[in-house]
């Protein structure tokens, strides 16, 4: 039951979201701002881990193709598969969860406490909408780019692996990652970020908006919102992968 | 003016506000004074809109904030300055963001004009040439100051204040509740403080409104918190030996 209460409350803070902006202007600063916070110093980790994961997937498929009948170029075009469909859009979005997630509570929580939200309120500010609003249309706006460059690193670092490890040779990763191109795996995989990114966005915030109590609270309410993003993701990945893809 | 009109409000089955009439007037400041879980935050938060009362109205100035329009309510809105009890400046801006961002959201006004503006009401807080600075780089006094600044920027007609003396050194919550009083008089704001500090009940309390256990116990000035024989009041002002000596001086003086 507390359940239900919580998804009808969450819906009804979108209701609060998506609402016109009260100030073009004070909305633009907002947004620009949060395409800092939550996207632009996002690239470092995003960077980081698609090329090493990237370099890991090329080296995994390798080491398991032992059958010399199975062709070597299969390690471009499996590890190509698998950033694409999954390593990019969600293993990075489960990564962002953690960083952006926890960030958003935290702030959003920390206003809570503090009154801050309270003093937005009494000014007769929609505090969700000038809070909420900028960082789901930055995450939905932003992650495609941060998902598209996870690929192409991705990719990169297994080419990579296979060059300093000498397990495989450039000519077969390179024809394996030219064998079979799908274009719509690719708008699959941004169908999808496009929904983890809303996830972000907006289920950190409901966990830090609605917080009650102290610092402790706030610390509290942000792993929950991790654990719940993360859960979230890790469902819809299932659900839009059955109905984009059989 | 506020009239206040029989004011009820519970949470979760408790009644917090049992009743409160009361009214506040332009050019003054009440106070309203009580033990922890009187009921006195409630009182604030049902006068400045953050909680809808259960039964009972307010009216700021003839209009009743609960049947407001969207558009009255915007406009009302605007007429109230609201200082915390953490100050709840926003961390992220700097001290002229924070006091600019009213007038950021609700004014049609020209970069320049707002920061005169700015500029003006932190000079009138005292506080020039920090504009620049954050939250975490002031002390606890200032940022009330800056929080002062805030509410008063927008030219409120009502001021509320939340214990705006907590934490602070009483050399400092004298220059605040100073600062309150004389803004209070200067623009004729109607101010209501929510306070435990007994320095200010003696200093500024044009109207002392004390609240016990979600009921109004007793109202009155300032002089006459000194003449009550209210004993739930007496023992709530006068609790330190100080304060029983200053009633004590006073009582033999006016004989």
């Amino acid at each position: 039951m507390a359940y239900l209460r919580h998804v009808g409350k969450y819906f009804m803070m979108l209701g609060q979201v998506f609402k016109r902006p009260q100030k073009g202007r004070v909305f633009k600063e907002a947004l620009f701002k949060e395409f800092d916070e939550l996207g632009i110093k996002s690239i470092g980790i995003v960077i980081f881990i698609s090329f090493f994961i990237g370099g890991v997937i090329a080296l995994q498929t390798a080491l398991n193709i032992e059958n010399p009948l199975i062709p070597k170029y299969l390690v471009g075009f499996a590890t190509k598969r698998s950033v694409i469909l999954e390593f990019a859009p969600t293993f990075c979005s489960i990564i962002l969860a953690g960083k952006v997630g926890s960030y958003i509570t935290s702030s959003i929580g920390s206003m809570r406490v503090s009154e801050q939200i309270d003093a937005l309120e009494v000014m007769g500010i929609n505090s969700l909408n000038y809070l909420v609003f900028p960082k789901v249309l930055a995450t939905v706006l932003f992650y495609p780019f941060l998902v598209i460059l996870a690929m192409f690193l991705g990719i990169f670092g297994g080419w990579v692996a296979g060059f300093t490890s000498s397990m495989f040779s450039e000519i077969d990763y390179t024809q394996g990652l030219q064998l079979d191109f799908n274009p719509f795996l690719v708008q699959y995989a941004l169908i999808k970020t496009l929904i983890f990114a809303f996830l972000i966005a907006t289920v950190p915030s409901y966990h830090g908006y609605y917080v009650k109590g102290g610092s402790i609270a706030v610390g509290k309410a942000s792993t929950q919102a991790v654990v719940w993003t993360i859960i979230l993701i890790v469902i819809s990945n299932y659900f839009l992968t059955q109905m984009l893809l059989t | 003016m506020i009239i206040v009109d029989k004011l009820y409000k519970g949470f979760n089955g408790v009644q917090v506000l049992k009743g409160i009439s009361t009214t506040f007037k332009p050019g003054k400041t009440s106070l309203i004074i009580g033990q922890s879980g009187s009921g006195k935050t409630v009182f604030l938060k049902s006068l400045i809109g953050l909680h809808t009362p259960e039964s009972g109205t307010i009216s700021f100035n003839g209009g009743i904030n609960t049947e407001f329009t969207t558009e009255q309510k915007r406009q009302w809105r605007q007429e109230i300055g609201m200082v915390f009890q953490g100050s709840a400046l926003f961390d992220s801006q700097t001290v002229q963001d924070n006091v600019m961002f009213p007038l950021k959201m609700f004014k049609k006004q020209s970069e320049e004009q707002m920061l005169e503006r700015v500029n003006f009401v932190l000079k009138r807080v005292n506080l020039e040439n920090s504009n620049s600075k954050f939250p975490a780089e002031l002390s606890g006094g200032m940022q009330k100051r800056v929080a002062i600044a805030r509410a008063i920027v927008m030219n409120p007609k009502y001021l509320f204040c939340d214990e705006p003396n907590s934490g602070l050194d009483p050399n400092t919550a004298i220059l605040i509740d100073n600062l309150i009083q004389e803004i209070t008089d200067e623009y004729q704001i109607t101010t209501v403080i929510n306070t435990h500090d007994m320095n200010s009940v003696m200093q500024i309390g044009d109207k002392i409104v004390f609240l016990k256990d979600g009921v109004k116990a007793w109202e009155g000035t300032n002089k006459e918190v000194f003449k009550t024989d209210n004993e739930a009041v007496v023992k709530f002002v006068y609790s330190s030996e100080l304060f029983k000596k200053v009633r004590l001086a006073y009582l033999n003086e006016t004989k």
